[in-house]
């Protein structure tokens, strides 16, 4: 396990500085003025402002050392300061909790009805149960998410009053549970999808004739033998949904006002202010890497055949 | 395991009589995909939405206004009537119109980056997988990169710098995202045939390593990145018009569904309609070619499932 660990992290270290590199480059090495870049389009840029700027972000200096300084400064958690002269980092702090509320709520959602889905679909493989939900998840997957999001909001929240329409007025669970139930249902077909091949395939182990011949009843082997096994290839989907589910956030975030992570890049977005953009793209960059990471591990650890191979 | 099972049904590629049996037994596969309503009724909205793009002008006169450009303020946000099947937008622009040239730019952005990322796919994977080694040490590690980043966080990244909002700098960026995938599906397909005893044939005959690529083994591997890519369009449509919702892809002179959209989250508590017309049809058309992609990937590529 020690080693594959090693192996692990090495990996991840040219991934880590390839990604940062590209979103510094993306900002500061594409054409055009960086000092106009950041501060927008149509802003007028002082003297005393590109100043500040070409000293805050060494503009002087080589491209490198440029990206050298950044990254340093990234280790320390400096992710730099917003043009309203805010520290992205606190605005990171103030965002955090209710960004995590959500995804942790979509994520609980998702991973119970993906994998309820999943194990009926597969049960009922080939009847009218498990064409319905493939029927549904097409649907799903053949819909822009923010529309659905936006119907959900108007028809639910405004028109039948049945969830807060937008906002965090009304705390944990009522405030989060629209929001979340769009953005899961995102990740809901591919979750489910998976979850049938790989409960399909379990069906059919040699280990499952084995527990028939024991006399065991139907449902126990479903749910101790079958479920358990298959759920393995699901972990590894869900951690690499929690990097899209960091997407969905800016959108899902701006549609219902929910004051998170994705809400300030919605709003840095429109108001053109680069740093809050950058600063928090790369914490999202971050968070996506190590979940993968701890996603592999705890994959490794659950099935030993992917450690040895 | 996937390339394990990309070799077994190669294998009876490799007869060689197949040249002679094509062309009868491509137009039955034709005659019958023509019977099958999940190939047929996708495939003819497809056209459609492909037809209203490239000829706007045919479509939106039906009901008389077909200038998206005619606009008075006065009819700001009214609802449909008389002439104006979809009502008015903000400007007081006839929306039926506008909805119809909209067409235009989300299929051009799904088509350009659909051709753009199948050619880097195409091109890199079958270098990675041909010549392995170096190349493809770096080719993986570079998709290693990008598969880090979550793709839309990417994008907003990158448009977000970006002086130009246009069809092309919005694919460009698209295709910078999203070819990743491709290329490792390219990649593995390639490996899969690279080993096959015809193309030891074709080396033992003589042939340099970009003949046997060219001539041996794209024209068997290419098969299940085309059908990905087909599947690819709807999810590049979608990815383009959230884009161009969030304020950081087509801006608002240009005529598109996402700014469309975009537009309407201001309104759409009191005027749904500016939000229901695009969205129907930009669902109707990404559903389209989702469902189309999906039949094709069943039916040329069950191993990808």
């Amino acid at each position: 396990m020690g080693r594959y660990l090693l192996r692990r992290i090495l990996l991840m270290i040219p991934v880590l500085f390839g990604t940062t590199f590209v979103i510094y480059a993306a900002v500061f090495a594409l054409p055009g003025d960086p000092v106009q870049a950041l501060a927008g389009p149509n802003t007028v840029v002082t003297a005393a402002f590109r100043n500040a700027v070409d000293q805050k972000y060494h503009l002087d200096e080589p491209f490198l050392l440029r990206y050298w300084h950044y990254l340093v400064a990234l280790l320390h958690g400096d992710f730099g300061v917003d043009l309203n002269n805010v520290e992205v980092s606190s605005i990171i702090t103030a965002s955090l909790p209710t960004t995590v509320d959500l995804a942790l709520t979509t994520w609980v959602l998702e991973a119970v009805l993906g994998v309820a889905l999943g194990v009926v679909a597969a049960v009922r493989a080939g009847k009218t149960a498990d064409y319905a939900i493939l029927g549904g998840s097409m649907l799903v997957l053949g819909m822009p998410y923010f529309i659905i999001a936006y119907v959900a909001q108007v028809v639910l929240g405004v028109w039948l009053g049945w969830f807060p329409a937008s906002g965090i007025e009304d705390g944990w669970p009522m405030s989060y549970l629209l929001p979340a139930a769009c953005l899961a249902l995102f990740g809901l077909p591919e979750i489910s999808r998976l979850t049938r091949a790989s409960v399909l395939e379990n069906l059919h182990a040699d280990y499952v004739d084995t527990a028939v011949t024991k006399g065991l009843s139907r449902m126990r082997i479903l749910y101790r033998h079958v479920v358990r096994n298959s759920l393995i290839p699901v972990t590894s989907m869900l951690g690499v949904n929690l990097g899209f589910l960091l997407s969905g956030t800016i959108l899902i975030e701006g549609i219902f006002n929910l004051p998170g992570l994705g809400y300030q890049i919605f709003q840095g977005v429109q108001q053109h202010n680069g740093p809050v953009v950058v600063g928090i793209s790369t914490l999202f960059v971050l968070v996506f890497l190590v979940v993968n990471l701890i996603v592999d591990l705890l994959y490794g650890a659950l099935d030993p055949r992917i450690r040895l191979a | 395991m996937r390339s394990r099972g990309g070799q077994l049904v190669a294998a009876p590629s490799e007869n060689p009589p197949i040249e002679t049996e094509a062309p009868a037994g491509r137009r039955g596969v034709l005659r019958g995909l023509f019977r099958k309503p999940r190939f047929v009724i996708p495939a003819t909205i497809v056209v459609l939405v492909c037809l209203i793009a490239a000829f706007p002008a045919l479509f939106s006169g039906w009901f008389g206004n077909g200038d998206p450009h005619v606009c008075a303020l006065g009819n700001s946000g009214l609802g449909p009537r008389a002439g104006h099947p979809f009502g008015f937008d903000i400007q007081g622009c006839d929306l039926y119109a506008n909805v119809i040239y909209g067409a235009r730019n989300s299929i051009s952005i799904g088509l350009l980056t659909t051709a753009l990322t199948l050619i880097v796919a195409i091109t890199l994977g079958a270098l990675a997988g041909y010549f392995g080694g170096v190349v493809d040490l770096m080719i993986s590690r570079v998709m290693d990169v990008f598969f880090g980043f979550p793709t839309l966080i990417g994008m907003i990244v990158v448009l977000e710098t970006f002086p130009v909002h246009s069809v092309v700098s919005v694919s460009l960026v698209l295709a910078l995202f999203s070819w990743t995938v491709l290329t490792r599906v390219m990649r593995s397909s390639v490996l899969a045939k690279k080993n096959l005893s015809y193309i030891t044939a074709a080396r033992g005959l003589g042939a340099g390593p970009f003949r046997i690529l060219l001539r041996h083994i794209l024209p068997n591997s290419v098969t299940p990145v085309a059908v990905l890519a087909s599947l690819n369009i709807g999810a590049v449509i979608t990815a383009e018009s959230a884009l161009t919702f969030l304020g950081v892809g087509l801006k608002a002179p240009s005529i598109s569904w996402g700014v469309q959209l975009n537009t309407a989250q201001e309104y759409f508590t009191t005027d749904f309609h500016l939000l229901l017309f695009p969205a129907l049809f930009l669902i109707i058309t990404v559903l389209a070619f989702v469902l189309l992609g999906d039949f094709l990937r069943d039916e040329f590529d069950p191993e990808l499932r």
